[in-house]
């Protein structure tokens, strides 16, 4: 018998899939086109070629804005994993504080990214920021409170911010995911004598795996594209300390007028997305779907 | 049947979905023309966009231009929105990429300018202007130079003289026994006993990099004059190399090695008033900012204004320079030009020629402490309130040899966001003076 898809299915896909190939797979496909013209989004375009393709290979500021952004996704992962690992499984807990406290954590995810940006750009002014005090306070040199505009630290600092805006929205994907887990699986560990620690690490996180994945997956492509934080606290400096990828593109298209060299870096960008994802999905066997929970 | 009324009913629902997206997708292209447009329309009347980017009280005043305008003029119904400023740069690019600019738009002159020139963007002025001398020259001559390619004319100036020059601190000054520096070496005098005294010398927004870029121009100029400026906009091959931009960055990292600016320099904005905060809060001495730094002192600072605690003077001459000490840098004035799309060129070019700085325009920039570029002001300007600062920067503009327009508007937009960096990373001292033009002298392009 032969197995198809059922029409309404379809015809419920359509109005998604017409807005994913509109707002996607078009703006993509011209992204594409664009990358082989000169031209400054203003007067005529010019056919180049691979020119733009050519150029990225012998542009120093392109290497060094993937270093940087290669570094901005391990630091993001470092940071937030472990501990929206931690937050969400103490808010996974079913007492009355931890709801409190949950709604303390999650505060940060009502927040745009320009309010964030401005905010802390507040917070690290060097001169009258909450954080200059605080280092006063602890009786350091004012000159620690340089962080955002101390090409050393500044993408530390971003790094930071961004964790500060997203460990709340992983911490809650880790909430569900621990909630999900088979009570009888912590009873059976109380009875074998388990302590907190033991539980944690034997069943805990062998069941959130693919939560884990998951957010890894998001962690890494949205800081590889992560624009708007880092556009607003350093605007890529002090010099071009902060000056990843996504903060590249946007400079080489709309302030240097150079829209085919930008979407060259939209390209590479977009492409190492879906690559990165296919990879992280691969060796982890997320793809595959086993269920944990076999012989329960 | 049923099977195929089906599939008909669906292939319905998709080709009407995808009507839907495209037509959705096409009219939001429109929306904001239209809406512009259809505000207050009457039988009869022609409607004008006007894109500016003033906020707070100038905003008000281009408001009440706008309005006085539609009054007189019964014909003509303009309508202007307001933008922020460097958001706005990008809308208006790719409002001009896609034929849907305002009749009018505000601009800078300069690089940016002559890109929309070049893609025929923009309307020729000249006839107009040479038809009506009385029109032309109520202009100060000077701050046409931003608007003027090959003798064609492309904007009139909109709004008020923006130089850049010293602002400072009266009662620092004063407590410390110090005079406003006339001289490179009187500068750094003042420097090191602010520095002895552990009051920040100079206030610098580097973060936002364009104010970093005020000392190279000034340096530049008084060290060789404006001609090796002429030469990098040229695109002359190493003339970034000139020995004045060499010297004008080692002046710079001698500041940066004095400690003349604020710890974090490079991560405080201008944007966010923090800057020119450490002058109003008595933490730093002096500040090389545009003339518009005096709304911002006076939005947050009044007292400081009616104490006469804040004091400016022009930036110092250097020892042995070619350049003439009375040359000028910053912003001559914004502009407005006429789109080559608009529909309505000679309702937006009596639009430019009756509302732009009409006299009630022009009083009410000066009530506001701002001097718009027009001749024979100079008695109204003492008479007003802010009467000596407005006189300053007057005489300051009309006697200027040379207005040079700043660097990063005049240059082609890669160049300048290079420069920007560059000399960033001169001021962190990432890079030395001979770094800087070697880097620099590759993104020379000719103009």
């Amino acid at each position: 018998m032969e197995r198809r898809t059922p029409w309404t299915r379809t015809v419920m896909m359509l109005p998604a899939l017409v807005f994913f190939v509109a707002f996607v797979i078009i703006p993509m496909l011209m992204a594409v086109y664009y990358s082989f013209l000169r031209w400054n989004g203003i007067g005529k375009p010019k056919w180049i070629g691979g020119l733009n393709w050519v150029q990225i290979f012998h542009d120093p500021q392109a290497l060094h804005a993937l270093r940087l952004t290669v570094l901005v996704m391990v630091l993001s992962w470092v940071i937030q994993t472990p501990l929206s690992l931690l937050i969400g499984v103490f808010l996974a807990g079913r007492e009355r504080y931890r709801n409190f406290f949950g709604i303390l954590y999650f505060t940060p995810l009502l927040f745009s990214s320009a309010a964030i940006g401005i905010t802390w750009s507040y917070i690290l002014n060097p001169n009258f920021g909450l954080v200059l005090n605080i280092i006063k306070a602890l009786g350091f040199s004012a000159d620690a409170a340089n962080i955002v505009g101390n090409p050393r630290w500044a993408l530390l600092a971003v790094a930071c911010v961004i964790s500060w805006q997203f460990i709340p929205f992983h911490s809650l994907l880790y909430q569900s995911g621990a909630r999900q887990i088979p009570e009888m699986l912590y009873e059976a560990a109380k009875i074998d004598g388990a302590g907190p620690w033991r539980t944690f690490f034997a069943i805990t996180l062998p069941q959130l795996k693919y939560t884990v994945i998951t957010s890894t997956v998001l962690i890494l492509t949205g800081s590889l594209t992560y624009f708007d934080l880092i556009y607003v606290l350093t605007g890529g400096g002090p010099g071009d300390a902060t000056n990843v990828l996504a903060m590249d593109m946007y400079k080489q298209a709309f302030m240097n007028q150079n829209v085919g060299y930008g979407s060259v870096l939209a390209v590479i960008l977009a492409v190492a997305g879906v690559v990165l994802s296919i990879i992280t999905l691969r060796l982890t066997g997320y793809n595959r779907m086993e269920s944990q929970l076999e012989g329960m | 049947m049923q099977h195929k009324l089906r599939k008909t009913a669906m292939a319905a629902i998709v080709l009407g979905g995808l009507v839907a997206g495209v037509a959705g997708c096409g009219s939001s292209g429109q929306a904001g023309g239209n809406t512009a447009a259809g505000n207050g329309t009457a039988a009869g009347q022609t409607n004008i966009t006007v894109w500016d980017i003033q906020t707070g009280d100038l905003q008000k005043v281009i408001q009440s231009m706008v309005d006085d305008f539609n009054q007189s003029h019964p014909n003509i119904h303009a309508t202007v929105q307001f933008f922020e400023n460097d958001p706005y740069k990008q809308k208006l690019q790719v409002a001009m990429g896609a034929h849907n600019p305002p009749d009018i738009f505000f601009g800078w002159g300069g690089g940016i300018l002559k890109s929309y020139i070049d893609a025929g963007d923009v309307v020729d002025l000249t006839d107009a202007l040479n038809s009506d001398p009385q029109w032309k020259n109520r202009y100060l001559p000077s701050v046409m130079n931003a608007v003027t390619f090959n003798g064609h004319i492309y904007g009139v100036p909109n709004n008020y003289v923006q130089p850049v020059f010293f602002f400072y601190n009266k009662k620092i000054f004063d407590q410390y026994g110090l005079q406003p520096p006339k001289t490179w070496d009187d500068l750094l005098h003042c420097i090191q006993v602010l520095k002895q005294h552990n009051v920040i010398p100079i206030a610098l927004a580097g973060k936002d990099k364009w104010p970093d870029l005020m000392y190279e121009e000034y340096l530049v100029d008084r060290i060789g004059g404006p001609q090796v400026f002429d030469n990098i906009v040229a695109g002359k091959p190493n003339a970034w190399s000139d020995p004045a931009v060499v010297q004008a960055n080692q002046m710079i990292q001698q500041l940066v090695d004095m400690g003349a600016f604020e710890p974090g320099y490079a991560g405080v904005s201008y944007g966010d008033g923090s800057a020119t905060a450490l002058v109003y809060t008595n933490k730093a001495a002096m500040q090389l900012m545009g003339s518009w730094d005096f709304s911002s002192v006076l939005t947050n600072a009044k007292s400081m204004i009616d104490n006469g605690e804040l004091g400016w003077f022009p930036f110092p001459s250097v020892p042995g320079g070619k350049g003439d000490p009375n040359d000028v840098a910053g912003n001559p004035s914004n502009f407005y030009s006429i789109s080559g799309d608009s529909k309505n060129k000679d309702a937006a070019l009596t639009f430019l020629k009756d509302a732009v700085l009409s006299d009630n325009t022009v009083k009410r920039l000066i009530d506001l402490g701002q001097v718009p570029p027009v001749q024979g002001i100079e008695s109204q300007l003492q008479q007003a309130k802010y009467g000596d600062y407005m006189t300053f920067q007057y005489n300051m503009v009309k006697n200027a040899p040379h207005f040079q327009l700043s660097w990063d508007q005049a240059l082609p937009p890669t160049e300048a966001q290079q420069l920007l960096t560059d000399l960033d990373k001169v001021f962190l001292k990432q890079m030395t003076p001979q770094q800087f033009s070697a880097d620099m002298n590759k993104y020379l392009q000719k103009q």
